[in-house]
């Protein structure tokens, strides 16, 4: 593989420099109507010119509202309570706005997080770019528009010339979040906040963006506050580090030290819950004969391999659950006037899942992995091919039938804000899919909630609460527990892990898998996320453009891809290779 | 782009033919143009009476949809909307009488819409502070008064404010002083001078209206992602928020604004009395009180073209302000 851990670099700077930037016991805390509610609690860290810095922890520990109380830029109700913020030796929290004005984008770039928002819908990008040029008077009139394209060019939009006169909305994700690097870097600034910069992104996308904002701010010799919650892209982008939990910084030091010897309790857990590919699939608490702890532990795992493997060859001749052959989806797209474009978003796929085992179906946004979800579902009807659900032909399902397949194939969707409706407690979301199909009378409904909260790991008192009360592990968990309400055979889960954080990832996927050997269930596991994918899946599909072009068992996958897609995508996991202190 | 208009013109266009023979049907139903003949003294035979309702076309003997076809038929052939129970053209009155409205509508929302748009914004950027808690109260007082109320206090706060000066300087009473004569400049400024009140009434209404839109979705666009971008890139918070965040907000504006100018012909009717400017408004008060059904058709389609035009418009402003909706 050709990525390989970025080793330390060697110019570090020797204690006798002095810092870029030294926070020093920064409280930031929110004016609520119930008083000041701290975000950040005495937060100090150091970071010298050159070096690259990464603050991980999960949402809510209080690493963006660090950097964005660096330029000041609190949201809402913010504000620094105590400590200081020296950068250059000069005390940010005690400038004027005039003189924070000057400071930022001139002397501190930021990135933000999401592309998709940060860039103003009505103003085309040669604009926006040529603004923050302009605010910081590294260029005028014509010479700001030759220097737009030339940072746009920088950043990698090769034809940015072309594209000056376009809008954010004409543009892919990574290529907004390029524009946004470009406006960061724009008037070469001594320190880039770079604030989750690839986390709405595909690997591969964020692979290469990552790359060349590595490559543009060692060329500038910029230094670099790195915030993101993933472990493995910290490693792997940043020599130093800083765990924050809750508003406070618990380890700080060497990324690799930090990794490979984490010594906080939260830390070690962060370190443990990480996906890479060094992790195995998690086994049952119950297959694995041990505690709950004994999740990761490598003695119970080649017993319980060997059995599994003997497991699955004894079902070798057994038929598969769900049977797919050459479907096909055809989209026409209507363009101008009356005229069509025909998009093949899944071109003649084909596998098969046996009952009681994981499938992923992996691939970059746009593959078609999704629509195949879909069109198992039943949600959009089949263009050509035959789906077969326990040797049942699904496309001709109506009525009665169809009901009968969708109480045995259930779905569990990405966004746990999304998919729950905010005006229906948690007993309610849980019981409706036992009332939409008449099962049981209300007290027996009543019983079934209970069970399945309980199989979630969720209290009986949970079932008068609101969506908006929940975290959103816990929402997840609900969507599972609706999911489940009618026994089903098959769960389709469509990136159900991928909006969480790390450690509550780990919990829901734990739960998937105690669930699935409990009661014997089928997953259909749709993610982008490889690392997750060798955490649970027992066999894997590898869509690219509407193709599968690589079919194969989970190890097989892992441990010798065949084609050069897969490959590309295992390399682009973050901190891919990077040995976890486990 | 050519085909989108024009498939929208014929929507348009049947649009208003269903809006108004509705209305035609509706007033010939609920109408009785023969009633004020009935009352006169010496009462007219039943002969007459019939002979001037057949030449108006409304005679309540002759089946609904035929007097609507012959209506239809006389539009069509003769580009005429039929005569008025006043013996004039209906078209020529609406004719007359909408510029008159529009001059009024036009300037008094064009001002009210500004005023209300600043306002909204600057409450938005200084929330909950002194200012904002002022125009938000003012807007609602606005809100809370009868526009006759409004007209009434204004007329008395010129009539003070001419009796302090000691000269006539605002008429209120109609739309130009009576037998003036003189060059085209003097006319126009007689004209400017009556117009000074109702506009300034229809601006106060307008403006409460608009600011507290304007507020509430400058609120929202106030914490927008690309606002704080704007700032991280060096802009000062007003630059900013000026540059990124009124020109956003002002795009769900766009429909308000070209909606409720559309619907504002029948909301002036009480100005237009205040006034006494014969305008719209007043037309189809007296089409009704005087029962006179083409009169009532007519005003239907004026304000039918009215709304689609500003329909169109609303599209038109929303595109230019919003580059994703192109196309």
């Amino acid at each position: 593989m050709s990525q390989t851990v970025i080793e330390p670099v060697s110019e570090n700077a020797d204690a006798s420099t002095e810092p870029l930037l030294q926070i020093r016991d920064l409280e930031v805390g929110f004016q609520t109507q119930h008083g000041v509610v701290p975000a950040v609690r005495g937060v100090s860290l150091t970071l010298y010119a050159g070096q690259t810095l990464a603050i991980v922890g999960e949402s809510g520990s209080g690493k963006t509202t660090t950097a964005q109380a660096i330029i000041n830029l609190l949201a809402g109700t913010g504000k620094i309570t105590a400590g200081q913020i020296l950068f250059e030796g000069r005390d940010l929290t005690a400038l004027s706005a005039k003189e924070i004005q000057d400071v930022r984008g001139r002397l501190i770039g930021y990135v933000p997080q999401d592309p998709m928002s940060n860039l103003n819908p009505v103003w085309n990008i040669g604009f926006q770019v040529e603004e923050a040029i302009k605010a910081n008077n590294v260029a005028q009139g014509k010479a700001a528009r030759e220097r737009t394209i030339q940072v746009l060019q920088e950043a990698g939009l090769s034809d940015a010339e072309d594209r000056l006169k376009q809008f954010p909305h004409q543009f892919s994700g990574g290529m907004r979040q390029r524009v946004l690097i470009g406006i960061g870097l724009s008037a070469r600034p001594k320190l880039l906040i770079a604030d989750e910069p690839t986390s709405a992104l595909d690997v591969t996308v964020q692979r290469q963006i990552l790359d060349h904002l590595g490559t543009l701010t060692r060329d500038y010799g910029t230094s670099v506050l790195f915030i993101t919650h993933d472990l493995g892209l910290a490693a792997e982008r940043a020599e130093q580090l800083v765990v924050m939990y809750k508003g406070k910084v618990v380890e700080s030091g060497p990324s690799q030290e930090i990794l490979a010897n984490p010594q906080h309790p939260y830390t070690q857990r962060l370190v443990a819950a990480a996906p890479s590919l060094a992790s195995r699939r998690i086994q049952s608490a119950k297959t694995a004969g041990a505690g709950g702890e004994a999740i990761f532990s490598e003695g119970s795992l080649d017993a319980t391999l060997v059995a599994r493997a003997a497991e699955r060859e004894a079902d070798a001749a057994a038929k598969d659950l769900i049977s797919i052959q050459n479907i096909s989806k055809l989209y026409r797209i209507r363009t101008k006037g009356l005229k069509y474009n025909e998009l093949l978003a899944v071109n003649d796929v084909s596998f098969g899942i046996r009952k009681g085992t994981t499938t992923a179906l992996v691939g970059e946004s746009g593959s078609g992995k999704s629509t195949v979800a879909k069109l198992i579902l039943q949600l959009e009807s089949i263009t050509s091919g035959q789906i077969e659900f326990d040797g049942q032909d699904v496309a001709g399902l109506k009525g009665a039938a169809l009901l009968k397949f969708r109480r045995r194939v259930q779905p569990v969707f990405q966004d746990p804000y999304g998919s729950l409706d905010p005006q229906y407690n948690v007993g309610n979301t849980i019981a409706e899919p036992l009332l939409a199909h008449k099962i049981g009378s209300s007290k027996e409904r009543q019983d079934r909630v209970r069970e399945l909260l309980d199989q979630v790991s969720l209290p009986w008192a949970t079932r008068y609460r609101y969506p908006s009360e929940l975290s959103g592990g816990q929402r997840q968990r609900i969507a599972v527990a609706r999911a489940l309400a009618l026994k089903p055979d098959v769960l389709v889960l469509d990136e159900a892990v991928s909006a969480l954080d790390v450690l509550v990832q780990g919990q829901i996927l734990n739960l998937l898998t105690e669930l699935q050997t409990e009661l014997g269930l089928t997953y259909l596991f749709i993610t982008h996320d490889l690392a997750v994918v060798r955490l649970v899946a027992d066999n894997v599909c590898v869509m690219q453009k509407g193709r599968i072009v690589e079919t194969a068992s989970t190890d097989e996958v892992f441990d010798n891809p065949r084609e050069a897609y897969t490959q590309e995508l295992l390399a682009a996991i973050p901190g891919g290779n990077f040995q976890f202190g486990r | 782009m050519a085909f989108y208009i024009f498939r929208r013109f014929v929507n348009y266009f049947f649009l208003s033919l269903i809006a108004t023979c509705l209305a035609y049907v509706v007033s010939s139903l609920a109408l009785d143009p023969a009633a004020k003949y009935y009352g006169r003294n010496p009462q007219p035979t039943q002969q007459t009476i019939d002979n001037i309702l057949d030449g108006l076309g409304v005679n309540p003997n002759v089946p609904v949809l035929q007097r609507l076809w012959d209506w239809l038929v006389n539009l069509v052939v003769h580009g005429s909307l039929g005569t008025g129970v006043n013996g004039v053209s209906i078209g020529d009155q609406i004719i007359s009488r909408a510029g008159v409205s529009l001059r009024l509508l036009l300037i008094g929302s064009l001002i009210g819409a500004l005023v209300g748009v600043t306002l909204g914004v600057w409450g938005a950027v200084r929330q909950y502070k002194l200012s904002d808690q002022v125009v938000t109260y003012g807007s609602y007082l606005i809100f809370a008064t009868p526009t006759f109320v409004i007209g009434v206090l204004l007329m008395i706060a010129a009539t003070a404010l001419n009796g302090a000066a000691g000269a006539q300087l605002i008429n209120f009473t109609g739309e130009y002083s009576a037998g003036l004569s003189g060059s085209w400049w003097d006319l126009t400024l007689d004209r400017g001078v009556h117009l000074l009140l109702p506009t300034i009434a229809l601006v106060l209404i307008g403006a409460a209206g608009y600011s507290r839109y304007q507020r509430s979705v400058m609120l929202d666009v106030l914490s927008a992602d690309f606002i704080r971008t704007a700032r991280a890139k060096g802009r000062s918070r007003n630059s900013a928020l000026v540059r990124h965040g009124v020109r956003v907000a002002l795009i769900p504006m766009s429909t308000f604004f070209a909606y409720s100018f559309g619907t504002l012909v029948s909301g002036s009717i009480m100005l237009e009395i205040v006034f006494s400017f014969h305008g719209m408004g007043e037309f189809a008060l007296n089409a009704i009180s005087q029962s006179d059904i083409n009169a009532v058709a007519g005003t239907t389609l004026f304000v039918a073209i009215l709304i689609l035009f500003s329909s169109t418009l609303s599209e038109v402003l929303y595109a230019a302000l919003d580059p994703r909706v192109r196309n």
